[in-house]
C-alpha cells in the first residue's frame, strides 16, 4: 500500500532480477521441476517453453509464492529470499498473470486492479479499519488504464460483464501497473484475438523498455521471435535448453520442446 | 434510446459516467426482494383486512418481529458472502438471551451485553478455526455447534425462563423508543447500516466477496483467505447473539429456545434479498428487506388462523418458492 501504482525504478538493464538455482517441486509421486535454474535480467523479456505438463505453470507459482519449492533458491537482486506466498512475491516486486487470470468476478474493474492494494482514507484509524478511497482508487485506475492504452467501457462493470479480452486486460493492466521489479505472463495472450494479442504484447514491449524483467509463457513461437530475448525450455521438470532467441528458429525451439532436441548438458 | 440522448446532451460527462455504471450495475435480482415486500404487502391487506393486518399495532408487530431475524440475516449475509455458512445461529441467538439473562442480572446491564455478544463471537472463531484449519465445510461445523451450543443452552437453566428484571436492558433492547420510534427498529438500522458501509465501504467486505467467489484467486493476490473466513463466521455468530440479546429485551427472559427455529427463516431472508448462497454477492440492504418479507409472512399466516402445524407447512413452501425464484433470477443475471 506504501507503493505508488507506477512503474519505476528498477537495476540496470541486463543485470540480474532474479535467480533461481536447484528448483524442486513434487506432488506425490510426480516431480513437477527437478532442479530448474534460471536467471531474469531488467529489460529482457525470457520466454519459458515447453509442452503442457513440463512444469512452467509450477516454475511460475513456486517464484510468485502460490507454491513453496521442496528445494532450491530465489535470489532477487541477488539477495536470497523465502518467497513464502503470494504477499512475499508482491512486496518483492514480482506480479503475476497467472493462466486462471486470478480476478474477481464480481467485483468492479477498479476494486479488481487494487485488490489487496487499495488506498485508504481517513488517516491512522481509517487505513486501520481499511476505510477505501474509491474515488483516489478510481482515479488512479483511469491513469493506469489510460497509460497503458487499454480500453474498457466502464470502471464500474463487474468481471463478468467484461470479454475474455477484456478480463484479461484487466489482469495484464493489474501486474504491469505493480509490477516494479519483475512480471511473470502465464499464456496472458492464450484467449485473445489476433489484435487484442498484439495489444498484449505492445504491453510487454513497454514493460521490457522501462527496464522491468519479463518472463513469459506461451506455446506461441511467433510471439516468442517477436518479443523475447531468450528462451528456457522445460521438459518434464528439467531444463533442457537456453538459447538467445536471435540464434536460433522456431523449429529449432519446436525441436526443443518436442525434446528432438537438447543442450542440457545434465541430460 | 431518447432518454439516453437526452441525458448525453444535457449532463456533465461526469455524471454521465455515473449514469451509465449505475445503469449496468442494475440488475434485476437487486429489486426482487422489495417487488415481493410489497406485493405480499398488498395481498395481506387486501385478503386479511378483516383480521387486522393493516393496523398501526399489528405493523408495529412486524416491525417488532422483523428485528431479530434482519440482525441475524445482517451476519448471516457476511457468512454466505465469504462462501461459508453459520447453521448455529439460532442456538448462539438462545444462549446469548440465556447469558444476557443470567449476568444482567449480577452485573448490570452493560456486563450481560457484553457478556452475550463474547460468547457469540467466541462460538464463531471456533466455528471459523475448526472450519479453516480442520478443513472441515462449515455446513457440517455449524450444525455440530448447533447441537452443542443448544444442549448448553438446555443446561443453563433447567429449560426454564431467565427473567430480566433490569429495566435498562429492558428498555434498550426490547420496550424502549427513540421518538416514535421502537428501539428494535433503531438497532435493526445501526446494524444494517454498519454491515452496509463494512460491505462496500471496507477493505474487509472486499475481501469476503473476493475469497468467497473464487478463493485461490484471492489467495493468488495476497489476501490471507483464512482470516476472512474466521472473521465472516465471528461476525455471523457475534450479530446472532446480538439477536439472541434483542429477543431477550422484547421478552424480558433469557430462553433455551429463543431465536432457536429461526435458521430457516434467516437464510431464506438473506437469500431473497439477493445475496448468492454460495458467496461472491452479498446485499446486507437486500438481508434487511427479505427479513421484513419473512416476518410479514409469519404474520400473515398467524392472523389467517392457521394451526402451527399448518404454519409450518406453509412458510416452508413459501420458503422454497421464494428461494427458488430469487436464485433463477441470480443464475439468469
Amino acid at each position: 500500500m506504501n507503493s505508488e501504482p507506477a512503474v519505476t525504478r528498477s537495476g540496470q538493464p541486463g543485470s540480474a532480477a532474479l535467480e533461481i538455482s536447484g528448483l524442486c517441486k513434487s506432488f506425490r509421486a510426480v516431480k513437477a521441476l527437478d532442479g530448474v535454474g534460471m536467471t531474469l535480467r531488467y529489460g529482457r523479456v525470457t520466454a519459458l517453453l515447453g509442452d503442457n505438463g513440463a512444469g512452467k505453470s509450477t516454475l511460475v507459482k513456486c517464484i510468485s509464492g502460490v507454491y513453496a519449492p521442496d528445494a532450491g533458491t530465489v535470489r532477487v537482486n541477488g539477495v536470497e529470499h523465502a518467497v513464502s506466498s503470494p504477499e512475499a512475491a508482491r512486496a518483492l516486486g514480482i506480479e503475476t498473470v497467472h493462466q486462471t487470470l486470478a480476478v474477481i468476478d464480481p467485483l468492479d474493474v477498479v476494486e479488481n486492479l487494487f485488490l489487496n492494494r487499495e488506498h485508504t482514507r481517513g488517516g491512522r484509524l481509517g487505513a486501520r479499519l481499511g476505510v477505501l478511497d474509491k474515488k483516489r482508487m478510481r482515479r488512479e485506475s483511469e491513469e493506469i488504464l489510460s497509460r497503458l492504452d487499454i480500453r474498457i467501457p466502464s470502471l464500474r462493470r463487474p468481471l463478468d460483464a467484461l470479454s475474455g479480452g477484456q478480463r484479461q486486460a484487466v489482469a495484464i493492466g493489474r501486474a504491469v501497473a505493480w509490477g516494479q521489479q519483475i512480471v511473470l505472463l502465464d499464456e496472458p495472450a492464450a484467449a485473445l484475438g489476433v489484435e487484442q494479442a498484439a495489444r498484449v504484447l505492445e504491453l510487454i514491449r513497454g514493460l521490457r523498455d522501462s527496464g522491468v524483467a519479463v518472463l513469459l509463457i506461451t506455446h506461441n513461437m511467433d510471439r516468442v521471435t517477436s518479443v523475447c530475448d531468450r528462451a528456457i525450455v522445460l521438459r518434464q521438470g528439467r531444463k533442457t535448453a537456453e538459447v538467445d532467441v536471435g540464434e536460433v528458429t522456431k523449429d529449432d525451439l519446436v525441436a526443443y520442446i518436442t525434446g528432438a532436441r537438447t543442450d542440457d548438458p545434465a541430460q | 434510446m431518447n432518454q439516453e440522448l437526452r441525458a448525453a446532451v444535457l449532463l456533465p460527462s461526469g455524471a454521465r459516467a455515473r449514469i451509465a455504471g449505475w445503469k449496468q450495475g442494475v440488475e434485476l435480482r437487486h429489486y426482487v426482494v422489495y417487488a415481493a415486500a410489497a406485493l405480499i404487502f398488498l395481498l395481506f391487506v387486501v385478503f386479511l383486512r378483516d383480521d387486522g393486518f393493516l393496523t398501526s399495532s399489528n405493523l408495529i408487530n412486524i416491525g417488532r418481529q422483523s428485528a431479530p431475524i434482519a440482525v441475524m440475516a445482517v451476519g448471516m449475509s457476511f457468512a454466505l458472502a465469504s462462501s461459508e455458512i453459520d447453521l448455529s445461529v439460532g442456538s448462539v441467538a438462545a444462549l446469548s438471551s440465556l447469558v444476557a439473562a443470567e449476568v444482567v442480572g449480577g452485573h448490570g446491564f452493560v456486563a450481560g451485553t457484553v457478556a452475550a455478544l463474547a460468547v457469540g463471537a467466541s462460538i464463531g472463531l471456533v466455528n471459523g478455526f475448526i472450519t479453516v484449519k480442520v478443513r472441515i465445510p462449515s455446513f457440517l461445523v455449524t450444525l455440530g455447534m448447533l447441537g452443542i451450543v443448544s444442549g448448553i443452552a438446555r443446561n443453563m437453566n433447567n429449560l426454564q425462563s431467565l427473567p430480566i428484571r433490569n429495566d435498562a436492558f429492558r428498555e434498550v433492547f426490547g420496550s424502549g423508543s427513540v421518538g416514535p420510534v421502537s428501539s428494535l427498529l433503531v438497532w435493526t438500522a445501526v446494524v444494517g447500516l454498519l454491515g452496509h458501509l463494512a460491505l462496500h465501504q471496507l477493505r474487509w467486505g472486499r475481501h469476503v466477496l473476493s475469497v468467497g467467489s473464487d478463493r485461490s484467486a484471492a489467495k493468488a493476490l495476497g489476501i490471507n483467505a483464512d482470516r476472512v473466513r474466521i472473521s465472516a463466521l465471528v461476525v455471523s455468530a457475534a450479530a446472532a447473539s446480538f439477536a439472541g440479546v434483542l429477543l431477550a429485551g422484547r421478552l424480558a427472559i433469557g430462553r433455551h429456545d429463543l431465536g432457536e427455529n429461526l435458521l430457516l427463516t434467516v437464510i431464506a431472508a438473506v437469500v431473497i434479498g439477493g445475496t448468492n448462497l454460495f458467496g461472491g454477492r452479498a446485499s446486507v440492504a437486500g438481508a434487511v428487506a427479505g427479513s421484513v418479507v419473512m416476518a410479514m409472512l409469519n404474520n400473515g399466516l398467524i392472523l389467517m388462523g392457521l394451526r402451527v402445524s399448518d404454519q409450518l407447512i406453509a412458510r416452508g413452501v413459501i420458503i422454497i418458492l421464494a428461494v427458488s425464484l430469487s436464485m433463477r433470477e441470480q443464475k439468469e443475471s
